[in-house]
C-alpha cells in the first residue's frame, strides 16, 4: 500500500495492473525492510485481529436486528447498511488481509474469498434443502419410518397425480407455445409499425403483475352467476349479451385448464415479445434485402431467414417459460385450487406438504418436479452462457 | 488480483455450480472495479479508509444505542399472552371484545392474531420452535398431531376442575388425546339447521317440516309453485367442498346413526361402505336434481358458501331453504341481520330414521397451550368460564357450550333456541371431516364432493376417497 505513485505508469483499468501492483509492492517491501519471524507473526496476528473485529461488528448488528423493537423504518435502514455495508466490508477486509500475505499465498487464497461466500449461500439454501428433501422423500408422513419408494409410487400412480402430470403437460405445450407464438407474432408485427414502442409497452405491462394478482383479476373475468342474475364476469356478460347461456368456465373439464393457461399466456407474452423483438433488431437488413432481391415473399423471409437467425433466442425464451409452466402454482391455487380437474404438480406438492402434513409425499413430488426442471434449466443455462446473454 | 490466477469454472451439469458461476462472475467484476478504483490514488485510499472506519463505528454505536434504549422500556412492559387462531375479521373483533374483562381485571395483555392460512402457519411456527402461547385449533386432528409430538401442555388440576364443572363430558373428550385432556372449547358451532325466509314462507303458506317425508313433500310443493327449494354453495377457496361434507355427516347421523358414524370416522367401516353410499344417495336426490337446487350443479360448485344464503332474501326469493350452521346469520344482508327475528326462520334438519331422533352436528375451536406461564394458565382458566363468552353471546353470531350459561344473554330468539338445542342435544357429534386424517377430511373428502357434483360416478368417487385413506 506504499507505492501508489508507480501505477501511473501502468495502463489504467487493465486487470493486470492490480496484480502487478501487488508484485511491485511486495518486492519493494522486501527490499526496504527485511522481515523477521516476529514481524511476520505480528502481521498475521494483526490481520486476524482485524478479521475478528469485523466479524464482531457484524455479529453485533445481527443481534441488534434480531432483538430490536426499534421503529420499522430505522430497522430497515440499519438492515440495509448492515447487509450491503457488511458484505462490502467483508470483501474489502478479506482482500486487505490476503494482500498482506506473500504473493503466492494471495494468489491461492483470492479465489476462495470471492467464490466462497456464494458457494456457501448456495449450499445452505439450495443444495442442503434439496438433499434433505431427497432424504425425506423415502420416509413416511412424520418422517419417522423408512418406506422405500412408496412415495414415488404414489407420485406416479395416484389418480390426482396422474391428472397433475397431464395438466402440466398441457401447461407446458399450450402455455409455452401460446406465449412464445404470440410473442413472436407481435414482435414481427410491431417491428413494422410506427407506434412500435407504445404497443410493445402495453403488451409488456402484464409482466408487472404478480401471478396471484393476475389470478384475482381473471377470477372476475371468469366469474359465473346463474342465468337470470346480473353477470359480473366479463366473459359471461359478453356471452349473455349475445343471447347465450352463462357458462361456469371453471367447472368444464379440460377446457378449464385452457382458461387458466390463457392467464399465463397473457402474463408471459410480453416477456417473450420483448426478448424476441430485440433479437429481430439484430437480423442484418442486408440478408433480408438479398432475400427480397431473390424474390422471396414476406412469409418466406420470416421462415427461411428471420426464424433461423433468432432461433437461439427462441430456444432461450421457450426454455425459460417451460420452467415457469412446470413450476406453475399461483394461478391454479388462486383460481380453482386444483378442483374440477385442474390439479398441477406444484399444487399437489403444496397440499401434501401443508394441508395433509405428509412430508414424505410432499418431498417426493418436489424431487420429481426438480428432476423434471433440471434438464430444461441446464439446457437454458448452456444456451445462456454460450451466447453470453441475450 | 487478476483473472488468470482464478481457476476456470468448467461448465458441468451440476446446476448449482452453473448458477454460482454466474453469481461469482458478477461479484468478481464488481469487486475488481471497486478495488481498482480504491487503489488508484493514495488520497482515495485514505478517504476510503476513513469511510470504512466511520461505517464500523456506525455499525457498533447505532445498534448499541438502540439496545440501550430498549432495555429501559422492556422492564415496564405488561405481561403478554399471544393467541393464534384461524378466525379473522368480525369474529376476531368479537373475540377481542369478549376478553376485555379479563384484561382489565388482570392487567395481562392478550394479543390475538388470526390468519386464513392458520393450518399451514401453525405447523410451520411450531416446528420452527416459535409457537404462540395459545393456539385455537379448529380441527381436533391438528391437536392430536401436536399432542402426539409432545408440543402441548396438558390441562392442570385447577383447569380440569373448571372444565368438569362447566362443560358436558363430550367436550372434554373432544379435547383429549390418548386420555389426556388438552383443549378448552370456547365458541362452538352447531350445524344441523335449515334456514328460511320467514316472511316469504308465511306469504306462501309453507310450514316447517318435522319429518324427512314432510321435507320432501314441501320441496315438491315448492317446485309445483315454481320455486326452487334449496340454495347450496360449496365454493370456499382452498377449502371448497366442506359444506358438502357437512351435509353428508348430517345425513349419515340420521340414516345410519351415531355409532356407525363413529366407526366411519375411525375408519372401522370403509369410506365406500353401503351406509356411506346411502347417505350420499339421499343427498344426491336433492343436489343433483336441478329443480331442487337454485342454479343446478354449476351453482353448487361455483357459488361461495357466504353468498349462497343471501339468495333467499332477494325479492322474490331465488331459493327458499338453506342448510348451514349457526354462523350463517353473519353472511346475510345487513337489513336482514338488523331484523333477524322477523326475517329469518330456522328449524333443525328433520330426522330420517326415528331411532336416532334429531342429532346435532357441530364443531369448534379448541384452545391449547404451547408455553406454560402463569399468565397463560390464568387466561386458559378464564376461557373455560361462561364469563369469557357472555359479551360475545350478547353481540350475537356465536354459541357457547357452557352448562351454566345464561340463555337470556343471546340477542334473539333464534340464537337462544340454537344454544338451547346444543346444550340439550341427546346426540351431539363433532364434524367428521375435522376428525378424519387431513388426507381425507381436508383433502379427498372435499375434492370427492366436488368431483361427484361435477359428474364423477358415486362409486368411483367413494372408492377414490377410500383409497386415499392413510394406512
Amino acid at each position: 500500500m506504499c507505492c501508489a505513485g508507480r501505477e501511473v505508469a501502468l495502463p489504467a483499468g487493465a486487470l493486470v495492473s492490480y496484480s502487478q501492483r501487488g508484485t511491485y509492492m511486495t518486492t519493494i517491501e522486501r527490499q526496504g525492510k527485511p522481515t523477521s519471524t516476529l514481524a511476520k507473526l505480528g502481521r498475521i496476528a494483526f490481520s486476524v485481529l482485524v478479521l475478528v473485529g469485523v466479524f464482531f461488528v457484524l455479529w453485533v448488528g445481527f443481534i441488534f436486528l434480531r432483538d430490536s423493537n426499534a421503529p420499522q423504518g430505522i430497522i430497515a435502514i440499519i438492515a440495509i447498511v448492515w447487509g450491503v455495508g457488511g458484505i462490502a466490508l467483508l470483501f474489502w477486509v478479506a482482500d486487505w488481509v490476503i494482500n498482506r500475505t506473500s504473493v503466492t499465498t494471495a494468489k491461492k487464497l483470492q479465489p476462495i474469498i470471492f467464490v466462497g461466500p456464494a458457494l456457501l449461500i448456495l449450499a445452505w439454501y439450495l443444495f442442503i434443502p434439496t438433499v434433505r428433501s431427497l432424504y425425506l422423500s423415502f420416509f413416511d408422513a412424520q418422517s419417522k419410518n423408512f418406506v422405500g419408494l412408496a412415495n414415488y409410487v404414489f407420485a406416479f400412480t395416484d389418480s390426482k397425480m396422474r391428472e397433475s402430470f397431464m395438466n402440466n403437460l398441457l401447461w407446458l405445450i399450450i402455455g409455452t407455445g401460446g406465449a412464445v407464438g404470440f410473442g413472436l407474432i407481435i414482435a414481427l408485427l410491431a417491428d413494422r409499425v410506427k407506434m412500435e414502442k407504445v404497443f410493445k409497452s402495453i403488451i409488456f405491462m402484464p409482466m408487472a403483475i404478480s401471478f396471484v394478482g393476475a389470478g384475482v383479476i381473471w377470477r372476475f373475468i371468469y366469474s359465473y352467476k346463474p342465468a337470470g342474475e346480473d353477470q359480473i364476469g366479463l366473459l359471461n356478460a359478453i356471452v349473455t349479451f349475445f343471447g347465450g347461456e352463462p357458462q361456469a368456465w371453471f367447472t368444464m373439464p379440460v377446457w378449464n385448464n385452457i382458461f387458466l393457461i390463457a392467464i399465463l399466456v397473457w402474463l408471459q407474452t410480453g416477456y417473450a415479445m420483448v426478448i424476441i423483438s430485440s433479437a429481430l433488431k439484430g437480423v442484418p437488413s442486408t440478408i433480408i434485402e438479398a432475400g427480397r432481391i431473390d424474390g422471396a415473399g414476406e412469409f418466406r423471409i420470416i421462415r427461411s431467414i428471420i426464424i433461423p437467425f433468432i432461433a437461439p433466442t427462441l430456444i432461450t425464451v421457450s426454455t425459460t417459460i417451460i420452467i415457469i409452466t412446470l413450476k406453475i402454482f399461483d394461478i391454479v391455487f388462486t383460481m380453482t385450487n386444483g378442483n374440477y380437474g385442474t390439479e398441477v404438480i406444484a399444487s399437489m406438492q403444496y397440499k401434501q406438504m401443508f394441508r395433509f402434513y405428509h412430508y414424505g409425499r410432499g418431498s417426493a413430488i418436489a424431487i420429481v418436479l426438480v428432476l423434471a426442471v433440471i434438464p430444461v434449466m441446464w439446457y437454458n443455462l448452456h444456451q445462456f452462457s454460450k451466447r453470453e446473454g441475450f | 488480483m487478476c483473472m488468470e490466477t482464478l481457476p476456470r469454472y468448467e461448465v458441468s451439469c451440476f446446476p448449482s455450480v452453473l448458477l454460482s458461476h454466474i453469481v461469482v462472475k458478477c461479484v468478481m467484476r464488481l469487486t475488481q472495479y471497486v478495488i481498482i478504483q480504491l487503489g488508484k490514488t493514495k488520497q482515495k485510499e485514505r478517504r476510503m479508509k476513513k469511510a470504512v472506519v466511520v461505517l464500523l463505528i456506525a455499525l457498533v454505536v447505532l445498534p448499541s444505542a438502540f439496545a440501550a434504549g430498549q432495555a429501559d422500556t422492556k422492564e415496564d412492559d405488561k405481561k403478554v399472552v399471544q393467541v393464534f387462531g384461524a378466525f379473522v375479521d368480525e369474529e376476531l373483533r368479537r373475540f377481542e371484545e369478549a376478553i376485555v374483562p379479563f384484561e382489565e381485571r388482570t392487567g395481562i395483555d392478550v394479543i390475538y392474531e388470526g390468519s386464513k392460512d392458520f393450518e399451514t402457519l401453525i405447523s410451520v411456527r411450531v416446528e420452527g420452535g416459535n409457537p404462540p402461547d395459545i393456539a385455537a385449533l379448529p380441527q381436533p386432528g391438528l391437536m392430536y398431531n401436536f399432542a402426539s409430538q409432545g408440543y402441548l401442555v396438558p390441562m392442570w388440576d385447577s383447569l380440569l376442575e373448571t372444565v368438569d364443572a362447566n362443560y358436558a363430558p363430550v367436550w372434554k373428550d373432544l379435547g383429549s388425546y390418548d386420555g389426556t385432556p388438552y383443549g378448552v372449547f370456547h365458541r362452538v358451532n352447531a350445524k344441523s339447521f335449515v334456514w328460511y325466509p320467514k316472511k316469504a314462507w308465511a306469504r306462501e303458506g309453507y310450514e316447517v317440516p318435522t319429518t324427512w317425508d314432510e321435507l320432501i313433500a314441501l320441496m315438491d310443493k315448492m317446485v309445483a309453485n315454481g320455486h326452487t327449494p334449496w340454495s347450496i354453495g360449496i365454493e370456499a377457496g382452498g377449502a371448497t367442498g366442506w359444506v358438502g361434507t357437512d351435509w353428508v355427516e348430517d345425513v349419515m347421523l340420521r340414516t345410519a346413526g351415531p355409532e356407525v358414524y363413529d366407526k366411519w370416522v375411525s375408519h372401522e367401516i370403509a369410506f365406500n361402505a353401503p351406509e356411506v353410499r346411502e347417505a350420499f344417495e339421499v343427498i344426491g336426490d336433492i343436489w343433483l336434481n336441478p329443480k331442487y337446487v337454485y342454479g343446478g350443479t354449476n351453482t353448487i360448485l361455483t357459488q361461495s358458501y357466504t353468498d349462497s344464503p343471501r339468495t333467499m332474501f332477494e325479492n322474490p326469493p331465488r331459493s327458499w331453504m338453506h342448510r348451514q350452521g349457526n354462523f350463517v346469520t353473519s353472511f346475510l344482508q345487513d337489513d336482514i341481520q338488523a331484523n333477524l327475528e322477523e326475517e329469518v326462520g330456522v328449524f333443525p334438519l328433520p330426522g330420517i330414521n326415528d331411532e336416532f331422533g334429531i342429532p346435532i352436528l357441530g364443531g369448534g375451536d379448541q384452545f391449547v397451550v404451547f408455553n406454560d406461564r402463569p399468565e397463560v394458565r390464568e387466561f386458559m382458566e378464564f376461557l373455560a368460564t361462561w364469563e369469557s363468552g357472555e359479551i360475545w353471546a350478547k353481540r350475537g353470531g356465536a354459541l357457547f357450550p357452557y352448562l351454566n350459561q345464561d340463555l337470556d344473554a343471546y340477542p334473539n330468539e333464534i340464537e337462544r333456541s340454537l344454544a338451547e338445542s346444543l346444550v340439550n342435544a341427546k346426540v351431539f357429534r363433532f364434524d367428521a371431516s375435522d376428525l378424519m386424517p387431513g388426507q381425507v377430511g381436508a383433502g379427498s373428502f372435499w375434492t370427492g364432493i366436488v368431483d361427484w357434483v361435477n359428474g364423477k360416478s358415486l362409486d368411483a368417487m367413494l372408492s377414490d376417497v377410500q383409497k386415499s385413506w392413510p394406512e
